[in-house]
């Protein structure tokens, strides 16, 4: 396969386009996955959580 | 700082630093007959600063084991002073450079004080000196705390605090002599370049290997869009910068890319550098500080999880609307047109996301001068990127281009967005980055706010203005199909805006300098008084009776 202008545009407007849909579904379906819900919910709780401000020790 | 290192460590840092003392000298003696020898002198005296200083102190006691309980803070304190001092010289050649549009006869024909040379420093002391600090002294903060981890070592983030710090100062320096590569944001020569690399990768590792000792399993959004900068920063800088000196004793070098091929890795590099350093970065400074200090989680954690993954899909493609009407392909134009008009979504969605987390918290932002600064910077935040979006569109863009209404844009996304919220941010964790119970006064805080709010509006009105003007003049045909007015009709419509900005920049200034000073005070306030009962004890008298 040749690396000229056309293969590439060919490429960015195929695959280009497949892409950009597949990460999206990826992303939104990740989002709403009903068992993801409880860690989000706490993890947005983590900025405004009154605790000591030190590392925890292991 | 020295006493915090282990001695293990004191032993590396003098091997770094008195190897950058080398290279510098390399650079010193090979670059004596060009610009890069006076480059190698500064690169040699910042090793040897930093050799004597750990020499000095490196017989110090070993840092106790206890530290291991506390979060490692120190680079962020120098960090946060760092910030306040580019902003005050990235800001104050600012307000110069506008003048001189104003009053051009104020080079003196002295070549360093010509517009060209000042305006990178300009640029790069606000964006990188100023925004950069922040995001670095910021990060280190919100990375602990969101993960419950010390930062991994002592040593690294020094590396990366001072050693970014050299690049900014090598890069103002060279633009002053006249050392340029002539790519707008990316001006800086091959070695400098190099040398910001090896910091951002040890930026990174930092972030890895911080991640990887924390105690919460989810990743706090916060920290995506920190990671996200930091590595995107990486790609766009590498490709961008990849070019071939003209030998190793010279600070000439010429780019891999020509022509167009070379106008479109620029702003796919100028525009993602808007996205990953000057939007994500601070969107990650957002996402912490703004619900921290309204005391309420953000709104929809599942929203700020779709505008990440919107605005790192998305804004790798946008950068072809600078070039609207060029030799670049017409379709790879309508390509970055589309997907900066669909910016809009996760860009509204973050904004929204920020206001909505101040629903119900109205009361503090009014009464709070701190989260005030927060609350704008959302707001403008959204105008910014409603006005970009729309901007891109190629028929917007045919009046817009290459007039002061880019330079409006731009500025009310750099003064509006990302200072406020650098600002809103400092002070918030000023007092407790330097143990105490508040800052100096609340009042400056106010002042500093009014200044830079009403500096920013007459800085983009008046440049609005002078854009939109610009743009017409330039279009505007009389009968028999001639330009009405000549390019030296419309810079004398233009003069009255351009002082009006130069007076909108200065309010600006005087705010970062009010900030400068109220952070100094804070910091030589006295310590509040110790509250461990063991120190609560009479202290015992110099002198016993019949001693």
């Amino acid at each position: 396969m040749p690396f000229d202008h056309d293969t590439v545009v060919g490429f960015s407007k195929s695959f280009g386009l497949f892409y950009l849909v597949a990460l999206s579904v990826i992303a939104l379906v990740w989002t709403y996955w009903p068992s993801n819900k409880k860690g989000f919910d706490e993890a947005a709780k983590r900025p405004v959580l009154e605790e000591e401000d030190r590392p925890w020790r292991g | 700082m020295i006493a915090d290192l282990t001695r293990a460590e004191r032993l590396w840092a003098m091997l770094i630093l008195g190897a950058l003392g080398l290279i510098g000298l390399a650079m010193a003696i090979g670059g004596r007959n060009d610009l890069l020898g006076i480059h190698g002198w500064i690169v040699l005296a910042a090793g040897l600063a930093g050799f004597i200083a750990v020499m000095r102190g490196r017989d110090a006691p070993e840092p106790s084991a206890e530290r291991l309980n506390e979060y490692y803070d120190a680079p962020t304190r120098v960090g946060l002073i760092l910030t306040l001092l580019w902003a005050v010289v990235g800001m104050g050649v600012g307000f110069w450079v506008a003048a001189l549009l104003a009053w051009p006869d104020m080079t003196f024909d002295v070549p360093w004080l010509s517009f060209g040379r000042l305006r990178p420093v300009h640029t790069s002391g606000v964006i990188f000196g100023f925004g950069g600090n922040a995001l670095i002294a910021t990060s280190f903060h919100v990375l602990q705390r969101t993960t419950r981890a010390r930062l991994p070592d002592q040593i690294s983030p020094w590396f990366v605090l001072l050693g970014y710090n050299l690049f900014c100062v090598i890069a103002a320096s060279g633009y002053l002599m006249g050392l340029t590569q002539s790519k707008e944001y990316a001006e800086p020569e091959w070695y400098a370049d190099i040398w910001l690399v090896v910091v951002w990768v040890v930026y990174f590792a930092i972030y890895m290997r911080t991640l990887a000792r924390r105690k919460e399993p989810h990743i706090y959004v916060a920290n995506w869009y920190y990671m996200a900068f930091i590595l995107v920063v990486a790609i766009l800088h590498i490709v961008n910068n990849l070019a071939v000196p003209i030998s190793l004793d010279s600070a000439k070098s010429y780019s891999l890319f020509s022509g167009v091929q070379d106008a479109m890795t620029q702003w796919w590099y100028g525009h993602n550098a808007v996205a990953f350093f000057l939007t994500a970065g601070f969107l990650g400074m957002m996402y912490y500080y703004l619900p921290k200090r309204a005391g309420r989680p953000i709104f929809s954690y599942r929203m700020s999880i779709i505008s990440f993954w919107g605005i790192t899909f998305m804004y790798m493609w946008a950068g072809s609307h600078h070039l609207h009407y060029t030799a670049l392909p017409h379709w790879v134009q309508t390509l970055g047109m589309a997907f900066s008009v669909v910016l809009l979504v996760p860009s509204w969605a973050s904004a929204g996301n920020a206001l909505l987390t101040l629903n119900g918290a109205w009361h503090k932002v009014r009464d709070d001068a701190v989260l005030r600064f927060m609350a704008l910077a959302a707001i403008f935040y959204g105008i910014t990127t409603f006005e970009g979006s729309f901007m891109a569109i190629r028929a917007v863009n045919s009046l817009s281009h290459y007039t002061d209404w880019t330079i409006g844009h731009v500025h009310a996304g750099a003064l509006g967005w990302v200072a406020m919220i650098t600002f809103g941010s400092l002070y918030s964790i000023v007092p407790s980055m330097f143990k105490r119970e508040r800052i100096y006064s609340q009042k400056l805080v106010e002042v500093h706010f009014w200044l830079a709010l009403s500096g920013t509006v007459i800085y983009v009105f008046a440049m609005w203005n002078s854009g939109v003007t610009q743009g017409l003049m330039w279009r505007t045909y009389t009968e028999s199909g001639g330009l009405t007015y000549s390019f030296i009709d419309s810079l004398v419509a233009m003069h009255p805006y351009y002082i009006a900005r130069a007076f909108g920049g200065l309010l600006f200034l005087l705010g970062a300098l009010t900030a400068l000073y109220n952070v100094v005070m804070t910091i030589r306030m006295p310590a509040p008084a110790s509250d461990d009962p063991a120190l609560d004890i009479p202290a015992k008298p110099a002198l016993q009776a019949g001693e």
